[in-house]
């Protein structure tokens, strides 16, 4: 529990020194995600602590979204400025993002192993 | 009775443990409320937390600063978290090495339509273009969103919000719209989620399919780390 812990705060800490010494605009803990990769793809099966404690926060991960999500009351003035330019365009471009994506997926996978959504 | 309350409420307003609590209990209600309509995405458990706690600041007139200065502790596990997603993406990379062409393909067209439509809807409905470039970059995982806007000069605060609201309408119509469209793989529907709601949206495929949830993982990192790279290109341009 606390070396699972351990190893994705100190792969996040990695992260962002690599973000500050190379001045990337990705944030650490993307760096930090796809240096866990690198070294799990490397080191073989994965630690039954670490594979408990990565599903218990990726199943909290709504959680976590909601004390930045809560700011948008610090915004209310511009809220009610915009409201449906930023209505619209939120709803509208995130459908069709979605819908893109899915249906590039769809035409170009191959049809061999395809497992259908419940 | 008032009174009293206001006597226990003033000094427990303002230490971080009871914004901890709210916060929790806020999403231990979404997910009751989720539970209750049986599962349903239309009542998102993020959405509705941030609904009661929105609706508790404003009913005692909390700032969001102070909020936030006992809701940090719950925020800063988004970082270990979004490190977590590393498992999945491992676990299923067999899966992601055979399809990497789709992926690639897909992540490219969705990523790019997600900026510019994005952009382009807010000019075209009178927005102006600091909400218009505050929207460029709200597909991909909060922190990267605000990094993105606050370079390309949008405002970081709304970029946040847009990006877990449109993780929420992801979230909310990526099931039923893909599958409207024929589309039923869950390699398509977690890849989907990924790129157009980051998060929010994968938490809603990964609750249900681990293969899902791989994909969704590898779209959330791919699509940080290309607006990252493309969003202040398009900015300028459009």
């Amino acid at each position: 529990m606390f070396n699972a812990f351990l190893i994705l705060a100190g792969c996040q800490l990695i992260g962002e020194l690599v973000r500050e010494g190379l001045g990337l605009s990705v944030p650490g803990p993307v760096i930090g995600m796809f240096l866990l990769a690198l070294a799990l793809g490397l080191h073989g099966p994965i630690d039954a602590g670490l594979q408990r404690m990565a599903d218990g926060l990726i199943g909290l991960m709504g959680l976590f979204f909601v004390p930045a999500g809560v700011g948008i009351i610090a915004e209310a003035d511009l809220l009610r400025r915009e409201w449906l330019p930023i209505s619209v365009a939120l709803v509208a471009s995130t459908c069709l993002s979605l819908w893109v994506t899915g249906l590039v997926m769809h035409h170009t996978l191959p049809p061999a192993g395809r497992k259908a959504a419940q | 009775m008032i009174n009293a309350l206001q006597h226990l409420w003033a000094p427990l307003a303002s230490t971080p443990l009871l914004w901890l609590v709210v916060t929790m209990a806020a999403f231990f209600c979404g997910r009751a409320v989720q539970a209750a309509c049986k599962g349903s995405p239309i009542a998102n458990p993020v959405l509705v937390a941030i609904l009661l706690v929105a609706a508790l600041l404003i009913a005692t007139g909390t700032p969001y600063g102070r909020y936030f200065s006992g809701a940090q502790f719950i925020h800063f596990l988004l970082g270990p978290a979004t490190v977590a997603l590393a498992v999945p993406l491992v676990k299923n990379r067999g899966y992601l090495r055979r399809n990497l062409r789709s992926i690639g393909l897909a992540l490219l067209a969705g990523s790019l339509t997600s900026i510019v439509s994005g952009v382009l809807i807010v000019k075209a409905l009178g927005g102006t273009s600091e909400v218009a470039l505050s929207m460029a970059p709200k597909a991909v995982t909060t922190p990267i969103a605000m990094a993105v806007s606050q370079q390309i000069g949008g405002v970081p605060a709304l970029t946040a919000a847009l990006a877990i609201l449109g993780g929420v309408v992801a979230a909310i119509t990526g099931q039923t719209l893909l599958r409207r469209f024929a589309v039923e793989d869950w390699r398509a529907h977690g890849l989907a989620a990924g790129v157009a709601g980051s998060g929010v949206a994968s938490a809603q495929v990964a609750a249900r399919n681990e293969l899902g949830a791989a994909f969704a993982a590898v779209g959330i990192g791919l699509n940080g780390l290309l607006t990252a790279l493309v969003a202040p290109l398009l900015a300028a341009m459009l």
